[in-house]
Parts: structure tokens; C-alpha cells; sequence
């Protein structure tokens, strides 16, 4: 006689399975909407940063840029209005055929350049997922419970912390675009991140006239210090092309968000009725 | 322990969790958005452009 099977699955910790489920609900999260992203970028975003590369190397020339020191380009009017999100212009090609040389870069997939762009958008997506897990495991543990459609919420949060707060003050930057010092840039950008997040946290989690007067100053903080700026703008990219870059960074960022938040937060909330 | 079903379905997860997984979140956002190295830059730099780090 042969006893009756029995299936013993061997459970760790319940420390261990809680970490293991955080890990793989933002990873799975986040690898699928850093492909996403990936695809997006390659699609809209890549023409565009391919084509400013031309300018930056000098294949193509941007009638204003050449040789006019004296344009209004160098001019601080307005420091801060003039970095604000652009929107994409509507004409697409107009205008950009002056002076020109080579063809205008379309979609493509050149394998070792786009292969190492998928791979790393994979990697910040994933990053941003496993934070934005965190996250909402820290808002369950006060006793918020967040479902899958409420994702839809925390990723457009995640959106304005992490790519629409920083760009108003750096906006996406296209190739040889004019720039401060690099480091200045980097602790102004985390710096926003973090305000903007803990201010959008307080005003979703704060009680009381305090957490949100605090939430208001965090938010503004960044935009009020500003963010660093060359004292000219000489960069030999024409203004058209890094609106229309700005543009659809941004266009693609919300998306990737949105759909970050909602894979995290129904991967989250799946895991929780297993 | 650690793990804590209340009666909403809201769980509870230690704090110690949380902290592992957003550092180890924000180690992998540093590495592919922020790290200055010339080898990191060069690969990373097309998505630090379309996701709108400092780049450069």
C-alpha cells in the first residue's frame, strides 16, 4: 500500500514571502512597462534624437546657430517660463530644410544601439517599479488599501514626481542642447523628485491644514529655487525639434506611468487574495 | 511576524521590506539615469534623454 500523495509546499518566513512578493510584483511590473517604454521610445522618441544628432555633429546646420552670436537666443528674458513642458509643435518637418545634409532619420532598429536602450529602459523601469511598490506597500501598512484600479492614480503621482515636476524646470533635454554644469543638474533633479513625491504623498495621505500647506511648499520649492541654467542659450539644435522632443517625452512618460502603475498595483493586489 | 492580514485585506509588511526594496529600486534608477560613468552614460544615453534625466 502505498500512503496517500501529499503535497507539502515549504514556506518560508512570512518576512521572506513579503519580500518576494514586493520583488515580484514591481519587477514583473516594471520589466513589462520598461519594454513598453522601450517600444515607444524606439517608435516616436528616437526619430527625433536622431535627428537633433545631426545638428549636434554638425551634418545639418540650424540657420541661427551658425554664426549669429547677436540672436535673441542669448538673451535671459523670462528664465523660467521659457523651460516650461513644450508642447509638440504642430508642423512636423516644416521648417527644417534649410541648410541641410543626409536624410531625416525615421524609425528604425539599429540592434547594439536600440538592443542597449531596451535593456536600460527595462532597468529604470524596473527601479521606478520597485519604488512605487514600496510605496504602496508603506500606504497599505497605514491602513490604505490600494487596488488595482487605484494604480491608475499612482502612476500618474509617480509621472508628475519623477518626469513632469523635474521637466519645469529641465526640460527633456534633446542631444547638444545647451546645458549647466551636469552635477548642479542632477542634485536639482533628485532633489525635485523626492519634494515633489512627499508633497503628492502628503496630499494624498496628510490630515489637516499642516500636511498640506507643507505639500504646496514642496511642490513649489523646486520651481521658486529654480533649476540651473547656462547664462546663453547656444545650442546648435533648432528650438522646433526640441519642443517636438519635449513633447513626446513627456506624451510617452505618461503613458509608461500610467500603465507602470496599474501593472504594479494589480500585480500588488493579486498577490494579496493568493 | 512581519506579515499581517487585517480584516480590509490591507497587509502589513515590515518596514525593513519596504526600505530593501525602494533602495534597491532607486540603486537600479541611479545606475541606468544618474551614474556619471562614461561606459553607463554612453549605453544609457538614448533612454536618459527620452525619460528626461540630466544628461551629459
Amino acid at each position: 500500500m502505498t500512503p496517500p500523495m501529499t503535497c507539502v509546499t515549504r514556506s518560508d518566513s512570512p518576512a521572506t514571502d513579503m519580500l518576494q512578493r514586493l520583488l515580484t510584483s514591481a519587477l514583473i511590473a516594471g520589466a513589462a512597462a520598461g519594454l513598453i517604454a522601450a517600444l515607444l521610445q524606439l517608435v516616436f522618441v528616437q526619430p527625433v534624437l536622431l535627428h537633433a544628432e545631426l545638428y549636434e555633429g554638425g551634418e545639418r546646420t540650424h540657420f541661427a546657430a551658425a554664426s549669429e552670436h547677436d540672436h535673441g537666443h542669448g538673451e535671459e528674458a523670462a528664465p523660467d517660463e521659457g523651460e516650461a513642458p513644450a508642447e509638440a509643435p504642430a508642423a512636423e518637418a516644416a521648417g527644417h530644410d534649410h541648410a541641410d545634409a543626409g536624410e531625416i532619420p525615421g524609425i528604425g532598429f539599429d540592434a547594439p544601439r536600440d538592443g542597449l536602450s531596451v535593456l536600460f529602459s527595462i532597468m529604470v523601469y524596473a527601479g521606478y517599479g520597485l519604488i512605487l511598490v514600496a510605496a504602496i506597500a508603506l500606504a497599505e501598512n497605514a491602513g490604505h488599501r490600494v487596488t488595482a484600479r487605484q494604480g491608475l492614480l499612482w502612476g500618474l503621482a509617480g509621472y508628475i514626481a519623477v518626469q513632469l515636476a523635474p521637466a519645469v524646470g529641465l526640460s527633456p533635454e534633446l542631444p547638444g542642447m545647451a546645458a549647466a554644469d551636469i552635477n548642479a543638474r542632477a542634485v536639482w533633479w533628485v532633489a525635485t523628485v523626492i519634494a515633489s513625491a512627499v508633497g503628492l504623498w502628503l496630499i494624498a495621505f496628510g490630515k489637516g491644514w499642516g500636511a498640506w500647506i507643507l505639500a504646496i511648499v514642496l511642490l513649489a520649492a523646486p520651481h521658486v529655487i529654480g533649476a540651473p541654467h547656462p547664462h546663453e542659450f547656444t545650442g546648435p539644435t533648432p528650438p522646433e525639434l526640441a519642443a517636438q522632443f519635449a513633447g513626446r517625452a513627456l506624451g510617452v512618460g505618461l503613458a509608461v506611468w500610467a500603465l507602470l502603475g496599474l501593472f504594479a498595483a494589480s500585480l500588488w493586489s493579486r498577490g494579496r487574495t493568493a | 511576524m512581519s506579515t499581517l492580514t487585517r480584516a480590509d485585506g490591507t497587509v502589513s509588511v515590515s518596514l525593513a521590506n519596504i526600505v530593501i526594496v525602494a533602495l534597491v529600486g532607486a540603486a537600479l534608477v541611479f545606475v541606468a539615469g544618474l551614474a556619471q560613468s562614461e561606459t553607463l552614460h554612453d549605453a544609457a544615453h538614448d533612454v536618459r534623454h527620452a525619460v528626461g534625466f540630466p544628461c551629459h
